[in-house]
């Protein structure tokens, strides 16, 4: 058994880009994130779930959540919270605004410098960017091992990870010593449910913006007066970073066009195994010169 | 990425009445909790954001978790092993969900890690269990035992199980026995008190008990030795891990198939008694039975909207003749019908509930201090709706559910008939519903006393005085025309009983399914009042129910003392 672990969850706020409709982007063709609505991103629920059975494992350990985004980034602190995360960090100002996946590593490097936690997990990718990038470059920035594609945490035993990875080709089983960075793949379990005493109790979590802008409501002061209803929040002051590298100025990636592409599918057909209606696509095949 | 509450908006309305505010306020004795518990509500608003979001999480779970293992369930079905139950692999997932949800004791009290939600939370919960697994939420549901513990039982009993069941312990109801089904009275599984080992032993036989191999087990045994009727009779509760009942068998049933239904042997199995000696039946298994229809009541509407859910999918999807037949008026009139019934069942449900949540609150009360006597007098007054509505709304769900799911088929046409649609499935796992815990028959027979003692009655007259918007008033016209002819067949029962014994008997569920049809209809009208969305459904139900009313208005009028010896004939048959 291991000693207790401070566990740090990356997790970002997307537009649900699963169910697009006519107004998913706007006409200069970047997306339109008033008409889609933001949600966890959903590797990022993996990489909670892995976190939290780690933290069942492995008494004492604390699950947190680390965000970077507006204030309505909060939700998914607190969505955390709700399903058994023990608080959050919000990382938002100006300064992070236009943030390429360099910039928000960097951003993300900064704050987990101050947490210092052992293990860092992230979901692989998100739905919105699908870089797949931020987690290995925070693991660079920091200087700690990382395992990508994870799927499970094995075991958990002094200071060395057990990790299966799915890959490709198969899977493979790694030790990885902590700190490290993990990076979780959507093929591994499925995030558990809030959890009903933990919503009742959560829903009042709060990010020090959020309680200032609404300091009268019964919510906010009940904020106020309970430390564990308090969502950290901090801005590029709070975590010491090089501004040079931060937002627009520490983004070196240009978009230089976007082409909005259509699938023009055409109409299926569907083949029996019959000998006849092989020979009938053969035929078919060989008179358009696909074949032979 | 299914939600069985956010895609449900006549559940949502029922959630929104107007008497929440009285329930809350009783349920959380006017917030008393507040500062004693990071999860107690501050006030009425906040108690209801709570209720929706847990409800939310509840209908996530059956959406994405329960209902997509049915299937599997319904093929796998649980075995035995080593003397006891072991569930379906997908069984095992669904308990493992809403534990982890934490939507176990849901209805009790914090002090025993409950989320003291009112009953009408859990009855939505129970609804949305049943839509996405009936046979689940004979599991599931069963956690209502607590609450006959939570009624009777000492406070050390209660401290022990009901925080076990709050963590996600199961329960069953020990009742029914080779001899002794609808009669339980002549229940013989022993009970006898060990002086050695302080504590109760129970020897004998149960059948057909609903997960069997709970946890928690509620049994009812003979106490009292050289008894043979209810007087004998008392409650007891049996903790699993204590040992001594084998499951024997578990039952190859027709329907809700991953819901164990066990052959049970105890043998010197300890037992703690609850409450007092000889009210087993007459006082406390009354009061888990009333709960467990109301449960049924529950399971029943979640499987109409299951089964009109499919039926209009696939309406749509099936084309005949060019067209989707949901375009066919044949199809698009049972459709409408199955809608109608549907919201009629829940309107019912729910009114039902409400009148449930009071008067058990006022119970509640009485225990903690003495009641007011206006308090008191609502008590009773809640009591006696309870009594009257709770057969009546598993009487006319359970039937509902049967329907429904039979006309869902219908509409499947041949592909309903093979095994590739859901649909099969519901008609099996509705099978049950009008039989246990209760047959219709007997239904009628716990609600007949609100017809004659005029429950039913002057709660009609109730409705008929309350206000209405203009377009529903040739319902309620409409609805006193059906009333008056209600009294007329009443009056003429209770005549003609008076002479011929048993015609009362005879005409019983005329009589209950005609104030039924009355009390629904009214219902409706009043929701179709603050919701334009049931206007059409009202419109609907009205016309059933003229159809209903008159056909037992005729055959009732003209029933003469001699049909009675003619029913009676077919005793002589075989």
């Amino acid at each position: 058994m291991s000693k207790a672990l401070k566990i740090v969850v990356l997790a970002k706020q997307v537009p649900d880009t699963r169910n697009v409709g006519k107004d998913a982007m706007t006409p200069e063709g970047t997306v339109n994130r008033a008409a889609l609505p933001a949600i966890f991103n959903p590797e990022d629920l993996n990489a909670l779930e892995a976190a939290l059975s780690m933290k069942d494992r492995v008494t004492g350990s604390t699950v947190y959540v680390l965000t970077m985004g507006p204030q309505r980034a909060a939700d998914i602190i607190r969505d955390a919270m709700f399903r058994g995360a023990d608080g959050g960090y919000l990382l938002s100002g100006r300064e992070f605004a236009g943030s390429d996946t360099l910039a928000t590593s960097y951003a993300l490097s900064c704050a987990l410098k101050k947490i210092n936690p052992d293990v860092i997990v992230a979901g692989r990718q998100a739905i919105d960017g699908d870089t797949a990038q931020v987690g290995p470059q925070v693991a660079e920035k920091l200087g700690l091992p990382q395992v990508t594609y994870a799927e499970q945490i094995v075991e958990i035993k002094e200071d060395v990870l057990t990790i299966k990875r799915r890959l490709e080709h198969g899977v493979e089983v790694v030790e990885c010593p902590i700190p490290a960075v993990v990076t979780v793949n959507a093929s591994a379990a499925e995030c558990r449910p809030r959890n009903a005493k933990r919503v009742m109790t959560y829903k009042f979590a709060m990010a020090k913006s959020e309680i200032a802008a609404d300091s009268e409501t019964m919510a906010a002061q009940r904020a106020a007066a309970k430390p564990a209803l308090q969502i950290v929040e901090w801005a590029a002051a709070d975590v010491d970073p090089d501004p040079m590298q931060l937002g627009l100025s520490g983004s070196p990636t240009k978009v230089k066009k976007i082409e909005n592409v259509v699938f023009q599918a055409k109409e299926a057909k569907k083949l029996t195994a019959a000998d006849e209606d092989i020979n009938s696509l053969m035929v078919e095949l060989i008179a358009s010169h696909t074949l032979g | 990425m299914a939600n069985f509450f956010s895609d449900n908006k006549d559940l949502q309305f029922h959630l929104q009445h107007p008497m929440m505010r009285k329930i809350v306020e009783l349920k959380e004795r006017g917030f008393a909790e507040k500062d004693l518990y990071d999860y107690a509500p501050q006030n009425f608003e906040d108690a209801m954001d709570s209720y929706r979001r847990v409800l939310e999480i509840a209908g996530e779970v059956c959406g994405d978790v329960i209902a997509p293992n049915a299937e599997r369930v319904d093929h796998e079905g649980p075995r035995v092993v080593n003397d006891h139950v072991e569930y379906a692999a997908g069984t095992v997932e669904n308990m493992k969900a809403v534990v982890d949800a934490g939507l176990s004791g849901l209805t009790l009290p914090r002090k025993y890690d409950g989320l003291n939600f009112p009953l009408i939370c859990f009855v939505m919960a129970n609804e949305m269990v049943a839509r996405a697994d009936a046979s689940f939420e004979n599991i599931w549901g069963l956690q209502d035992c607590a609450e006959t513990l939570n009624e009777f039982a000492s406070e050390e009993q209660k401290q022990k199980f009901l925080t076990w069941v709050s963590a996600g312990a199961t329960c069953a109801m020990d009742l029914t026995e080779p001899d002794a089904g609808s009669d339980l009275g002549a229940v013989m599984l022993k009970a006898t008190w060990s002086e050695e080992k302080q504590t109760w032993l129970l020897n004998g036989v149960k059948r057909f008990i609903t997960n069997g191999d709970g946890d928690v087990s509620l049994v009812l045994a003979r106490t009292e030795e050289g008894t043979t009727d209810a007087r004998g009779l008392s409650m007891l509760v049996h903790d699993k891990r204590d040992g001594g009942v084998k499951v024997r068998r578990i039952e190859n049933k027709l329907g809700i198939k991953g819901s164990p239904t066990c052959e049970l042997v105890f043998t010197n199995a300890p037992a703690q008694l609850v409450g007092d000696r000889k009210m087993g039946l007459i006082k406390y298994v009354m009061s888990l039975m009333n709960a467990a229809r109301l449960g049924i009541g529950a399971q029943s509407v979640g499987l109409c909207e299951a089964a009109y859910r499919e039926a209009l999918k696939y309406a749509h999807e099936r084309e005949q003749f060019g067209k989707p037949i949901i375009r066919f008026a044949a199809v698009s009139e049972m459709l409408s019908n199955m809608k109608a019934k549907l919201q009629g069942a829940r309107a019912l449900l729910y009114e039902t509930t409400r009148f449930v949540e009071v008067y058990k609150q006022y119970m509640h009360i009485s225990h903690e201090r003495s009641l007011e006597a206006e308090e008191r007098q609502e008590m009773k007054f809640y009591n006696r709706l309870a009594d009257g509505f709770t057969p009546l709304v598993k009487l006319f769900s359970s039937e509902y559910a049967n329907q429904l799911a039979y006309d869902a088929i219908q509409i499947h046409g041949g592909s309903g008939f093979m095994k590739d649609y859901p649909c099969e499935r519901l008609y099996r796992d509705a099978r049950i519903m009008n039989i246990y815990e209760g047959t219709s028959q007997l239904q009628v027979v716990a609600a007949i006393n609100a017809v004659t003692k005029g429950t039913f009655m002057e709660q009609i007259e109730r409705y008929a005085t309350a206000e209405y918007i203009e377009s529903m008033q040739p319902i309620v016209a409409k609805l006193k025309e059906l009333t008056a002819k209600f009294a007329e067949m009443q009056t003429y029962v209770e005549t003609m009983d008076k002479e011929t014994a048993g015609f009362k008997d005879f005409h019983a569920r005329r009589l209950v399914e005609t104030a039924g049809h009355i009390i629904i209809t009214y219902l409706l009208a009043r929701q179709a009042g603050e919701c334009a969305d049931y206007t059409d459904s009202v419109r609907i139900f009205c016309k059933l129910s003229v159809g209903k009313v008159m056909e037992a208005y005729s055959y009732v009028m003209s029933s003469t003392a001699e049909d009675i010896a003619l029913f009676k004939a077919v005793e002589a048959e075989y």
